[in-house]
């Protein structure tokens, strides 16, 4: 087993205590600080607490309730979103929003409003959260909901858990005539071509996404595959999950990514599909969460870890500033197994430090190298801030202060409404100017 | 239809197991300490699938009550199909050996009350001429050692005592399976250091207690690995062994 409370990108490492609560706790410890945490699928440090201990909600995995007339359901902070998907699939209700991995927490969930495939019709996982609990180090239990403790409940989804601790949370889920996916996977071959599919899919399709190929330069910049879809229809048959899932076992003494895996991987995955258009029904499994088919597969990163970047760039500086974003990255050669596009629409997110906005978000993945990877790192932010973009703290190991205020305009008033008890690594370093 | 008593329903491996058990929709009738945490289970479980599920307060070392406790299933459930014994205490080593009092309460709690249990559920599964009788263990029970000596002497009364068992109802269509965890991620393990390659989730060894059930397993080693390991350890001769610190 893993060490449980290391987060998903294993960079940095921390020096931490863990704690677990087996049973919804009466109170939070007298002795902070401390953090609330998941399954620790965030990437970087928001999840973390250097010199601190974090609290997890990991075992608290009880359902409450589940009213299948109104798909209303109710349950501990650490019911994963597969849990969920066990119970609500079979009676017709899917997730309304769902992010790439089955294992994160509905604590996780809320604490960074995350999104999915179908930002652009459904907005982020906090748009369907009808209520919650928030324990607080005082000992005040607080219910939020859209109405009722308005202001903490804006605070907390998306308040990177530092409002206090998620007991228990309420969601509304969706009404599906089959959990199957009717999906179509598009090469296309350059960045305006994916801008135009996605104009093109916004209205007909609930969910989309492409993976880019982020070592192809020149006239095939930002070339890839544009993935599609929609629920399959409810007289089609019902396809069966996979049954079996494979394990990365143990963490390889060198990153099993590197220059070649990356070089091989990329453009293998780009020709895989010889025809333009391949249309497949799959289970949903697959088409939302292929990579939890491999468990621990972050270890193959290797001791140092690695990390994502994941910005959003305003819809009218969109094309311009991901393509300078891909060339930088194709000039230091410092590719990325897994890059991802998504437009989002414009669902306003309930949160005050939501990351989602109308725009375009590009996540990629990179072995840590050390000063060569913060060095590009730094390169790319210059873009991001330049454009009026924004980087996603779930997956951040890196932000500057003076850049996480400017695209978190409202981060003073979480500040104000955040537990003394409790604060983050994350939070410790983009809050450092400011405390 | 499976109709289970589950004996410290309250553990996080047997709440492990009763979600699966749940999926499958079974009929659990749950036994712990504490009625407010058998009522948190009961309405994830029937969330999950669970047809039923019914629960009853009692301290195991109450042995009065494991009678009137089966009785109360077989009210509830109409018949019992098997019985999943899961409670368990890890207790403090050193002050085991300081009181003889607390050294018997270990004892007591992890392995005469699994005896007196199973000497009921035997009788009663016996009659019924079919069913099943599922203990956990440990591999703590395959040798003593100074560092938890009295607990793993507990778990070999349970292991010899279900071995005993098994050869008894073996005749009587009566399944017995006892089930021996290696290092487990609970409540019970909370103090120690989990990384490595040796821990287990609760869920994992959950997995591993269903299909051992549903196969008919003896004895389940858990994760299998532990067999290797226990039975090098089983063979290292006491000459030796009594020099080892482990
Ligand atoms: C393969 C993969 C794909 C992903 N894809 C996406 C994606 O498509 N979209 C997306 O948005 N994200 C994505 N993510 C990120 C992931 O969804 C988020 O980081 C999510 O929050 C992780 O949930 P968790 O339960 O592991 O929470 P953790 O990572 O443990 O914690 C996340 C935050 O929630 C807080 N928190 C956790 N539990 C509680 C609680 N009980 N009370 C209060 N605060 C709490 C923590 O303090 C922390 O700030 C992906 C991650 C992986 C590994
Ligand atoms: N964890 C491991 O590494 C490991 C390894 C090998 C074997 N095991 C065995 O696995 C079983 C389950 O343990 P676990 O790891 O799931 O630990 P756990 O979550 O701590 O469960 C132990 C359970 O035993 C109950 N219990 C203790 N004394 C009791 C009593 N007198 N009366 C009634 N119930 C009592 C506790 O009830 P309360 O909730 O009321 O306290 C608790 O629910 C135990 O038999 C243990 O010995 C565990």
């Amino acid at each position: 087993m893993a060490s449980p409370y290391i987060s998903w990108g294993r960079y940095p490492l921390q020096e931490q205590r863990g704690r677990d609560y087996h049973w919804l706790p009466q109170q939070l410890p007298e002795q902070g600080p401390y953090l609330p945490q998941g399954n620790a699928r965030s990437y970087g440090d928001s999840c973390m607490l250097q010199g601190g201990e974090v609290l997890s909600s990991r075992f608290l995995r009880r359902f409450i309730g589940f009213d299948p007339e109104t798909g209303v359901l109710r349950c501990e902070a650490g019911v994963t979103l597969g849990d969920i998907l066990a119970v609500a699939e079979p009676q017709g209700w899917f997730l309304p929003v769902t992010p790439g991995t089955k294992f994160a927490t509905v604590g996780g969930a809320i604490a960074n409003d995350v999104h999915g495939k179908n930002h652009h019709v459904a907005g982020t996982f906090g748009c369907h959260v009808t209520q919650f609990e928030l324990l607080r180090s005082d000992g005040e239990r607080k219910i939020c909901t859209p109405r009722r403790n308005k202001k903490w409940f804006q605070a907390t989804i998306g308040g990177l858990g530092l409002t206090g601790f998620i007991t228990w949370a309420e969601l509304q889920l969706k009404r599906v005539p089959n959990s199957a996916i009717n999906a179509e996977n598009i090469k296309y071959r350059n960045l305006t071509e994916f801008f135009a599919l996605s104009r093109e899919s916004e209205a007909d399709y609930e969910y989309t996404v492409a993976w880019v190929d982020c070592l192809a330069a020149g006239d095939h910049l930002g070339r890839g595959h544009f993935s599609r879809g929609n629920h399959a229809r409810p007289v089609q048959p019902r396809v069966a999950a996979r049954e079996r899932s494979l394990s990365m076992p143990l963490v390889p003494p060198l990153s099993l990514v590197n220059q070649y895996s990356l070089t091989a991987f990329n453009w293998l995955y780009y020709h895989r599909q010889h025809q333009r258009v391949h249309y497949q029904t799959l289970h949903y499994d697959p088409f939302f969460y292929p990579l939890d088919h491999i468990h621990h597969w972050n270890r193959m990163y290797g001791p140092k870890g690695f990390l994502q970047y994941q910005c959003v760039i305003p819809m009218d500086a969109s094309e311009t500033a991901i393509r300078e974003l891909l060339e930088r990255i194709e000039r230091t050669g410092h590719g990325s197994f897994l890059a991802v596009l998504k437009v989002f629409g414009d669902v306003s997110s309930p949160g005050l430090l939501s990351f989602p906005r109308p725009g375009t978000t590009l996540a990629l993945d990179f072995p840590y190298q050390g000063h060569r990877t913060l060095h590009l790192f730094e390169q790319l932010d210059e873009v991001v801030v330049q454009a009026g973009g924004a980087l996603y703290p779930a997956k951040d190991a890196h932000m500057k202060a003076e850049h996480f205020q400017r695209f978190y305009p409202n981060a003073a008033k979480l500040q104000a409404l955040k537990d003394p008890n409790i604060s983050s690594s994350f939070w410790n370093r983009v809050m450092e100017t400011s405390s | 239809m499976k109709n289970w008593i589950i004996v410290g329903a309250t553990s996080a491996i047997a709440e492990a197991v009763c979600r699966l058990w749940a999926v499958r929709g079974y009929r659990l009738f749950l036994v712990g300490r504490d009625q407010s945490r058998l009522d948190t289970l009961g309405k994830d479980y029937q969330v999950r699938g669970a047809d039923a599920v019914h629960s009853f307060v009692m301290d195991v070392n109450d042995f009065d009550q494991h009678a009137p406790c089966w009785q109360a299933a077989e009210q509830q459930m109409g018949r019992v199909d098997g019985i999943f014994i899961a409670h368990g205490t890890l207790p403090d080593q050193s002050a085991c050996e300081e009181s003889v009092q607390q050294a018997l309460t270990e004892i007591n709690t992890n392995g005469l009350s699994i005896v007196s249990l199973c000497t009921l559920a035997a009788n009663q599964l016996q009659q019924q001429g079919q069913g099943t009788i599922a203990v956990i263990s440990s591999v703590a029970g395959d040798r003593g050692r100074q560092s938890n000596y009295v607990y793993g002497a507990a778990k070999g009364i349970v292991s010899i005592f279900l071995e005993g068992l098994r050869n008894r109802l073996y005749s009587k269509g009566v399944q017995v399976t006892t089930i021996k965890p290696g290092f487990v991620d609970t409540p019970m393990t909370a103090d120690f250091d989990k990384g490595g390659p040796l821990w287990a989730s609760a869920d994992q060894v959950a997995t591993g207690i269903v299909r051992a059930i549903d196969r008919g397993r003896n004895v389940a080693y858990l994760p299998w690995f532990w067999w290797c390991i226990m039975t090098i350890i089983k063979h290292i001769p006491e000459f030796i062994f009594k020099r080892l610190s482990l």
